[in-house]
């Protein structure tokens, strides 16, 4: 049997595929142009702007730095976002629905807006150090997406799981570990996997934290491509294409991407 | 180990809500107690107090010596069935099982012997190393009935355990239940909105309302005579008559039914409890006749039962519903009489109406 398609679904979809892998594949072609300006498509054939990028120690360093980050930022969000998505699940009835949107806020208000009042309040207000600050905004920008996506999870767990573990002797603080944890952990490695993404790339609120010394990849992109217009920032971006692949793969292969889409 | 469970004058509220009034109840060693009544009647609420998920605002909740009032849940050593099976997704059949025992120390080894014991008890030593998604509804609840019982608690809690299964499996999970209860001697409560399913298995039945105990007494009292209108409807006594004692002779009380035909009580098994009263009956105790000793009546519509037809009555004590055999089908609208079997009856006192 043959299934009867539109021809125009085939073209809306063959519009959206190309919009989604075309900067990519502009990119790509970019940094491998032996020019000294960036240009699609590529003129020649060189891997000499990838050499100069691991040449570049500012890259090296502030690359150090976003992993850091992510690392860190992501995990410290987890360590509020987990607690906070357990409580508004367990406690649907009870707590006001209103908290569940303060936990978005982040993402709602203008990434510009939260990165200037950050600046404001930790980095000139408290003189918090730069890397302590960055910090803090870096959990902030991804408080959403653990709460949301470990809450989608939490929303869907039957919590009488958790009493029959309490009524066979486990005391709650022990269940939440032993029962509840690896029930959502697909809910967690989700979150984590677009949290790190998010703190990654973030250039809004980390303009506005780096200080003196302390910089981060996308910001040091930035700068040098005011400066120089060459294709070493496009071998940087594939570079860190590179890095978000091999995370997805890592986690492919260690627990199965299926865990997603669950 | 069989201990008794005492709840004793406990009231509990959600918030500012009252849902459970001063209530007391015994359920003694080896019994089987079912809390039967309807959805916010306050069943579920009384079993998660003795849980230990809800703490009561006043009264002692004791099992055996213990206090169990302000003990936290994981300390109190009860076994609980729920309605979702609540099985543990990332364990096998043999680790939901063994849970229980590793929470108490018990070794790896004894751990094992003891679990893979109880699932062959439970018919499912085939399926040990499975996990719970792979299971049938049936299959999950077994397992839950294994992992509860396998920690050998002094008592057995159901939380409707049998509500998500469908109507064949249900009766055989039940005699089972029943079966492994009573071989272990284990003290028992049930929480059930099942009539049926209460009543088949209980040594003893509370019908709730309200956060009360309306009736406690064995299946086969609260069926045939029912001690409040509450329960006397919840039963099935769907046809309450207003009646007037009006003499009194040696063996029978003789009271007079709307529409002024009489009817004779026998004192030896009916207690008048005032001059006022209401008859209660079910369909089947009241008897369809052209004429005779009973409540005149035009007869409405007529539905058939399989066993028997019934009609909708109009009375002059309002709408009754009787049973007319299958071999004389009435019209509808013809009139005739209803003729209460005092038998199938059972009075109350006038106010309850």
């Amino acid at each position: 049997m043959q299934r009867k398609t539109h021809p125009l679904l085939i073209a809306f979809a063959a519009l959206t595929f190309f919009f989604l892998v075309g900067p990519l594949i502009i990119i790509i072609g970019a940094s491998v142009s032996d020019t000294s300006f960036l240009t699609f498509p590529p003129r020649g054939l060189t891997l000499h702007w990838y050499q100069n990028a691991f040449e570049i120690s500012a890259f090296k360093r502030t690359f150090v730095t976003s992993l850091m980050l992510a690392v860190g930022g992501t995990a410290l969000s987890m360590c509020i976002g987990i607690p906070a998505a357990y409580a508004m699940a367990r406690y649907r009835v009870e707590l006001p629905r209103f908290l569940g949107n303060i936990f978005v806020l982040p993402i709602l208000i203008p990434e510009i807006v939260l990165g200037f009042s950050l600046m404001k309040s930790l980095a000139t207000g408290i003189n918090l150090p730069i890397m302590l600050s960055l910090l803090i905004g870096h959990a902030l920008i991804v408080l959403p997406y653990c709460v949301r996506v470990v809450g989608a999870s939490l929303n869907s767990f039957d919590f009488s799981i958790e009493e029959a573990a309490v009524s066979l002797g486990c005391p709650r603080w022990k269940a939440f570990f032993t029962v509840l944890l690896p029930n959502v952990r697909a809910g967690i490695i989700a979150g984590f996997i677009l949290a790190f993404i998010t703190s990654l790339n973030d250039v809004s609120v980390s303009i506005f934290l780096t200080g003196p010394g302390v910089s981060t990849l996308p910001i040091q992109l930035l700068a040098h491509m005011e400066q120089f217009f060459d294709p070493t920032i496009a071998s940087v971006s594939v570079l860190l294409m590179g890095v978000t692949v091999a995370v997805m793969a890592i986690v492919e292969r260690t627990l199965g991407l299926t865990f997603l889409t669950k | 180990m069989t201990v008794s469970l005492s709840i004793e004058n406990v009231t509990a509220h959600y918030g500012t809500t009252k849902v459970l009034e001063d209530l007391s109840l015994h359920i003694a060693e080896g019994e089987l107690v079912s809390l039967l009544g309807s959805s916010g009647c306050g069943k579920t609420t009384t079993l998660r107090l003795v849980a230990g998920f809800l703490e009561p605002t006043a009264g002692k909740i004791r099992l055996g010596e213990r206090d169990l009032t302000r003990l936290p849940a994981h300390n109190r050593d009860i076994g609980l069935v729920f309605q979702t099976y609540a099985l543990f997704p990332h364990l096998t059949v043999r680790d939901n099982v063994a849970f229980g025992l590793k929470q108490r120390g018990v070794s790896a080894g004894e751990r094992k012997r003891r679990a893979d014991d109880m699932i062959d008890r439970v018919g499912l030593n085939a399926l040990a190393d499975r996990y719970p998604a792979n299971l049938s509804g049936g299959q999950r609840q077994r397992v839950a009935l294994a992992r509860a019982l396998v920690i050998e608690p002094p008592l057995l809690m159901f939380d409707e355990p049998l509500s998500n299964l469908d109507a064949k499996l249900r009766v055989d999970m039940r005699v089972e239940i029943r079966r492994l209860q009573q071989a272990n001697g284990t003290t028992a409560l049930y929480v059930t909105h099942d009539q049926e399913e209460a009543f088949s298995i209980s040594d003893r039945v509370a019908i709730m309302n309200a956060g009360r105990i309306m009736q406690l007494d064995a299946p086969e009292v609260l069926y045939s005579r029912p001690a409040n209108a509450f329960v006397a409807d919840f039963v099935g006594f769907e046809n309450m008559i207003p009646m007037k004692a009006i003499a009194e002779s040696g063996d029978a009380v003789r009271a007079e039914m709307p529409g002024g035909a009489t009817l004779n009580l026998p004192k030896d098994t009916f207690t008048v409890p005032s001059q006022n009263f209401i008859l209660a009956t079910r369909p089947e105790g009241l008897l369809v006749a052209p004429s005779g000793d009973g409540i005149p009546t035009s007869l409405g519509l007529r539905t058939y039962l399989g066993r028997a037809y019934q009609y909708q009555c109009d009375t002059a004590a309002g709408e009754l519903k009787a049973n007319g055999p299958l071999a004389h089908p009435y019209e509808s609208g013809s009139n005739a009489v209803l003729i209460p079997q005092p038998e199938q009856c059972c009075l109350l006192p006038a106010e309850a109406a």
